[in-house]
């Protein structure tokens, strides 16, 4: 007989067997990222009040809230982003369309994936060598953007390449086709199909570098008071965490677990919202 | 021609002799790397009639239509040498500007392309490149070239929603209505219907009798039916020599040769 009704009955109970053990093994990731979430929200929604938002990080013992590193995170980041969203998306473009399998085009893609994983740490080490210890000569802001954004370039640069080229050539042929020019091409066709593989590595970037500590401490370093000043040191959700964690302090600690709480929202918000936007804008 | 099928058919022979010739290849080489694809291939294109290329898989018929618009010039180590005489002018010579070339000819390929933009800002994209109109101006061009796509009834009322959300063969015509937009001369059609359905098919093909009216058509299928039906002329290719041509009644009734006799009646390809 061709058909064996017992090889069949062994697929099955091998199948079923596979099924339950992918369950399990997703249930095991699932728990143990259920009971990160519950600590944060458990321990730093008690952190949190209207002083939060209106304070500077006080000493221990005083009244005090997140103002300074809210705003500072915010800074730093923003100026990051920026930064590696003009390498990045360009990086990414020049590998995927322009660098094709030339030797050059193979040493940057190499060197970006090392990048891709390099520690923060040694980020950090290299930024204030050259930029706090020889070119500005002091912790600053902008130090501290530059080493974000230099982890943040990679990610966004390999997206970036990876989505482009998973566009059809026929896309990009029918473009040179009406007589466009291939930059021309890039910028108003590529990018846009290719917009929310785009936006996803700009996401995951930008979620890889807000809680980063790292880096900003051998750059921004940290500041107990407000300043809007990038030429300085200025303060940060996850530096102020490090500090204020590792203290001795009930306050503070629990200071840290709300910036932690305000960190992780503050990523889920902006993937959410992105998201959002980019749904809107498919629609129409 | 000789209607006794003798085993040649000598192509140099090759001639329109009702109307003017357009797009006149002349002794046409093409080369991907070290593959020759294209064999001396000499063949005349009529003006404002349409010209279908058949033959089988791997003829270079798709590959002669991308030399007509220099689209293999976006690839190194891909290389045409011959002339192709667009009025009179070699549009192989470098220095040829290759913008201005493709917006005399147009292209449409096998697979719908519709730029991930609204439908008005497809049809609008190309002629944003060469002209700046008034957006009147822009609208009439707009809804003419949609009209002669025949996709203007359908789309009318959502020129602002995007291309991608139209059926296949809506953005295959929306892809022509693209192509016209820029006003070229010249119409170059990459098996457009293999990835529709019958009748978005014939609507197509519908389109291309309609156009051939003002423009220089040039359609490559492996559909027999429909070359019967859309074109003037017909070249039949095999190995990447132009193995026949003349008019379409010609070889589909009295093929002068047997290979073309053979892929017609099915025997092979």
């Amino acid at each position: 007989m061709a058909v064996s009704a017992a090889r069949v009955a062994a697929r099955r109970v091998s199948n079923g067997a596979f099924v339950v053990f992918c369950y399990l093994v997703t249930a095991i990731a699932l728990l143990f990222l259920a009971a990160v979430l519950w600590t944060l929200i458990s321990k730093g929604v008690g952190g949190f009040s209207a002083d939060t938002f209106t304070m500077d990080t006080p000493p221990a013992g005083s009244r005090g809230g997140l103002r300074n590193a809210i705003t500072g995170s915010i800074m730093l980041c923003g100026l990051a982003m920026l930064i590696a969203l003009v390498f990045g998306i360009l990086a990414g473009t020049w590998l995927a369309e322009y660098a094709g399998n030339s030797r050059y085009g193979s040493a940057v893609r190499f060197i970006n994936d090392m990048l891709l994983s390099a520690p923060s740490i040694l980020i950090g080490l290299f930024v204030w060598y050259l930029l706090v210890a020889n070119i500005i000569g002091h912790f600053s802001g902008i130090a501290g953007s530059v080493a974000l954004a230099l982890l943040a370039v990679p990610v966004i640069a390999r997206t970036t390449e990876d989505v482009l080229r998973l566009q059809p050539t026929s896309l990009r042929e029918s473009g040179i086709a009406l007589g466009t020019p291939f930059w021309t091409v890039v910028r108003k066709i590529l990018w846009r199909s290719a917009g929310s593989g785009i936006l996803t590595g700009v996401l995951l970037a930008f979620a890889r570098i807000s809680g980063e500590t790292a880096p900003l401490l051998f750059t921004a370093l940290s500041n107990q008071f407000q300043s809007f000043d990038m030429g300085h040191e200025i303060a940060s959700l996850p530096v102020v965490m490090f500090n204020d964690a590792l203290s001795a302090y009930d306050d503070l600690q629990r200071l840290a677990w709300a910036a932690a709480l305000l960190v992780s929202a503050a990523v889920l918000g902006v993937t959410i919202f992105a998201r959002f936007m980019s749904r809107e804008r498919k629609s129409t | 021609m000789n209607t006794l099928a003798p085993e040649t058919f000598d192509v140099s022979v090759a001639r329109v002799s009702t109307r003017p010739v357009k797009l006149d290849v002349q002794e046409l080489d093409f080369f991907y790397g070290k593959t020759h694809a294209l064999k001396g291939v000499s063949m005349p294109f009529a003006e404002k009639g349409v010209t279908a290329l058949i033959g089988p898989s791997g003829c270079g018929k798709s590959t002669l239509l991308r030399v007509l618009n220099r689209m293999y010039a976006l690839y190194p180590g891909q290389r045409a040498t011959g002339r192709i005489m667009l009025d009179g002018e070699d549009i192989l010579r470098p220095g040829v500007n290759l913008s201005m070339l493709r917006a005399r000819i147009g292209m449409v390929f096998q697979k719908p392309t519709p730029f991930p933009m609204s439908i008005y800002d497809n049809v609008a994209f190309g002629v944003r490149l060469y002209e700046t109109l008034p957006k009147a101006e822009m609208d009439a061009r707009v809804e003419d070239s949609l009209r002669r796509a025949a996709l203007w009834d359908e789309v009318k009322d959502q020129l602002a929603a995007s291309g991608l959300g139209l059926s296949g063969g809506q953005q295959q015509r929306l892809c022509v209505a693209r192509g016209i937009a820029v006003k070229p001369e010249i119409l170059l059609l990459d098996e457009p219907t293999s990835a529709l359905d019958p009748i978005s098919s014939a609507k197509l093909e519908e389109t291309v009798t309609q156009l051939k009216a003002d423009y220089t058509i040039i359609i490559v299928t492996h559909n027999l039916g429909q070359a019967a039906r859309v074109s003037d002329y017909t070249g039949f290719m095999y190995l990447g020599e132009l193995v026949e041509f003349g008019e379409t009644g010609d070889i589909f009734t009295k093929p002068a040769t047997k290979r073309a006799s053979d892929y017609i009646t099915g025997r092979f390809g």
